[in-house]
């Protein structure tokens, strides 16, 4: 299942419909890859509200997206972990570390916002 | 109807088991009159044991005239019990007993020692009437032992029973008072944790919190940890996991009121601290709060 992006602004956003196989997650990471620079993005949300599971390679993988996102000249965050889902992971030992996380997207739009502005 | 065949069956083993010392029609004969001998010196036996719980310090906490009746009621019951066969009756009566004793602080042994006074105390007695004839008493300790074990057996199970419903609510009742989230201000919440911390009390407390950031929408929690005397690897790596997945919900995790005990603890056992955002108390936890979400106190008048 493919992840629909949306430009918004100065920002993508990639809202993550259903659980995503380990295929669609390669997929997503090199769309936002190419897209973000093609988009003159500032900043990429990736919304994984819909996400009831996050297993190790599902978050590898978004550490990656941000890690690459970060070389080719923008932010990310991730915004929309469940309490479940947090919670599931930390006793796992995944705490995406590193990446920026926001409760949901009015609040990763905030972020993102408050950076640039600020910066501007 | 069902309850009568029940009590018919323990009454067939309660006689069964007396058959097993004494003959068939000796053993109805042998206790009837054990039970008449025990009622016709009530008031001589039950004060001989009354005098032997206070000389064996036990039941402390009990003024006398209290030990004294509820050593007449026990005694009573006990008697009935041998009559009998059933143990209902005293079985209800040492869980009454129990809830009644239990709240003034007395201990699993001194029951269990009362009932086993009182044993010694009748089987003195028999003793005493029996001693010219050796076969006849070596008949009547026949049935009068096993019922005597196991209505010592029963008394003390009664009170072990009760105790641990006892705790056993007390338990429900910290683990309902132990995990309040409170918001002070917008997007501020507070989690005050008081007392001991067990894997199963941290669960709860994350799961809350958790829940608590997302309907509070809160973007930093202070945890204030004040109350809680001691800290060991468990717990601090599970305090560790409550403030990774705080984040992972895009709030902030400032802990306060780290004591100079634990401070020591963690660092001696090695537990890596250095992700934690730590304040010393609670008002400073609040202050650092406030300035993360942008807020600022001042006096009234300093404003202007």
């Amino acid at each position: 299942m493919e992840v629909p992006v949306l430009k918004q602004g100065p920002f993508l956003i990639a809202t993550v419909q259903a659980a995503l196989t380990d295929e669609d997650l390669v997929h997503l990471r090199r769309a936002m890859v190419e897209r973000v620079v093609i988009a003159r993005s500032l900043g990429v949300i990736i919304d994984v509200t819909a996400m009831d599971i996050m297993d190790s390679f599902a978050s590898r993988t978004l550490r990656e997206v941000a890690q690459m996102i970060r070389l080719r000249g923008a932010e990310t965050v991730i915004v929309g972990i469940q309490p479940e889902v947090a919670f599931a992971m930390v006793q796992l030992g995944i705490t995406l570390e590193g990446v920026v996380t926001a409760l949901d997207l009015e609040e990763g739009l905030n972020y993102l916002q408050e950076k640039f502005s600020s910066s501007a | 109807m069902a309850k009568d065949v029940e009590r018919l069956e323990r009454n067939t083993v309660w006689h069964e088991m007396l058959v097993q010392g004494a003959s068939l029609e000796g053993t109805a004969v042998l206790l009837r009159e054990l039970v008449a001998h025990l009622r016709q010196n009530r008031t001589q036996l039950r004060e001989e044991w009354a005098r032997r719980i206070t000389e064996a310090k036990l039941l402390t906490a009990m003024s006398k005239d209290e030990i004294f009746a509820e050593a007449t009621a026990v005694y009573d019951q006990y008697v009935e019990a041998l009559e009998t066969g059933t143990f209902e009756a005293l079985q209800a009566y040492a869980r009454s007993l129990s809830e009644r004793i239990i709240p003034r602080g007395v201990e699993t042994h001194e029951v269990v020692g009362i009932v086993l006074l009182l044993r010694d105390v009748l089987a003195r007695s028999l003793f005493a009437k029996y001693q010219a004839d050796f076969t006849k008493l070596d008949r009547i300790l026949d049935a009068y032992e096993p019922a005597a074990n196991r209505i010592a057996n029963t008394v003390a199970v009664g009170f072990v029973q009760e105790r641990e419903r006892v705790i056993r609510q007390q338990q429900e009742a910290i683990r309902e008072l132990s995990t309040p989230v409170l918001q002070v201000r917008e997007r501020l919440l507070i989690l005050p944790i008081i007392g001991v911390i067990d894997p199963q009390r941290a669960r709860q407390l994350t799961e809350q919190l958790l829940r608590g950031i997302r309907t509070n929408r809160a973007k930093v929690v202070v945890i204030d940890i004040t109350g809680v005397a001691a800290m060991d690897a468990t717990v601090a790596n599970h305090l560790v996991q409550t403030v990774e997945a705080s984040r992972l919900l895009g709030a902030t995790v400032i802990v306060t009121g780290l004591s100079p005990e634990i401070a020591q603890t963690l660092v001696t056992i090695g537990v890596d601290l250095g992700k934690m955002n730590t304040v010393g108390d609670l008002q400073g936890g609040i202050e650092q709060a406030e300035r993360l979400l942008g807020y600022k106190v001042v006096p009234i008048g300093a404003a202007s």
